[in-house]
């Protein structure tokens, strides 16, 4: 059995990576890889807990966050599409209409 | 053994992990994310929850990313260039952040913590790990997966409506 301390230190890497990512890159899509990134940390927490505890409830978790996960995916590269239409470009910091 | 796979699958998923986030260009950053949540995949395998790692490669390593793939080659994207003094004070203050993050989450981690009570309520012997949660998934959860459906739904739609893009009245063209 992995000691629960692995998991979640392993769970907060993966997440701090996933914030560098959204800060650090300009590249609308990079940053939804890295939003990603920490949806799965979040996950990884929870199967972590799961095991820990003897429960499924964890695991459940875990599903309806992927479910949340598609979805959220299908509707923000559909509004990333949009914006290249309109913009010609997907770096969020030239993407500053409503900048004023 | 179970150790240290899991530090070979850890080592792994960070290093791919920042590889997604360092690389310039967005294909390859994509398929290290690929690489990133095989691996997870693997984690979930070993701390026996075998559905999870069996659905992460199927559902993230398959359709979400072949969904981004094809994004970024419909955008037909030039690599990410960055120069000026904006983009390294970004840089310097994302990456501190980052190593705040960290700090934090490991005084947090490192700091006496106890974790409430354990169940007793073990997963069925004898019966697989998709049998187990299905079962819980269709009583105790049934009315949370039957908002994910409309959750899905609403997706669906919402993405179809806006990639679709305007094509009004007006006849002004997407």
């Amino acid at each position: 059995m992995i000691p629960l301390t692995w998991s979640l230190a392993l769970s907060a890497v993966l997440f701090t990576i996933g914030v560098v990512g959204v800060l650090v890159r300009r590249n609308a899509l990079v940053i939804f890889m890295s939003i990603e990134l920490m949806l799965n940390a979040a996950n990884l927490a929870f199967v972590a807990f799961a095991q820990q505890m003897n429960s499924l409830d964890g695991q459940i978790f875990v599903f309806f966050v992927m479910t949340v996960a598609a979805a959220e995916v299908a509707v923000g590269l559909a509004i990333i599409v949009n914006v290249f239409r309109l913009r010609e470009t997907i770096f969020v910091d030239e993407i500053n209409l409503l900048k004023g | 053994m179970v150790p240290y796979l899991f530090l070979g699958f850890a080592a792994m998923l960070v290093a791919t992990a920042l590889m997604v986030v360092l690389h310039k260009n967005p294909v390859t950053s994509a398929l290290f994310l690929v690489l990133a949540f095989c691996s997870l995949a693997g984690i979930y395998l070993l701390m026996h929850a075998e559905f999870l790692g069996m659905v992460q490669i199927i559902v993230y390593a398959g359709a979400i990313m072949v969904l981004f793939l094809f994004v970024i080659m419909y955008l037909n994207l030039k690599h990410d260039i960055e120069t000026g003094v904006q983009t390294a004070v970004r840089r310097g203050l994302g990456w501190g952040l980052g190593a705040l993050l960290l700090l934090t989450s490991g005084t947090l981690l490192t700091r006496g913590w106890s974790m409430g009570p354990v169940l007793a309520e073990l997963p069925a012997q004898g019966e697989g790990n998709a049998a187990a949660i299905g079962k819980v998934l269709y009583s105790r959860y049934l009315f949370p997966f039957e908002i994910t459906s409309i959750l899905l739904l609403v997706a669906m739609v919402g993405a179809i409506v806006i990639a679709k893009g305007r094509k009004g009245p007006e006849g002004e063209g997407a």
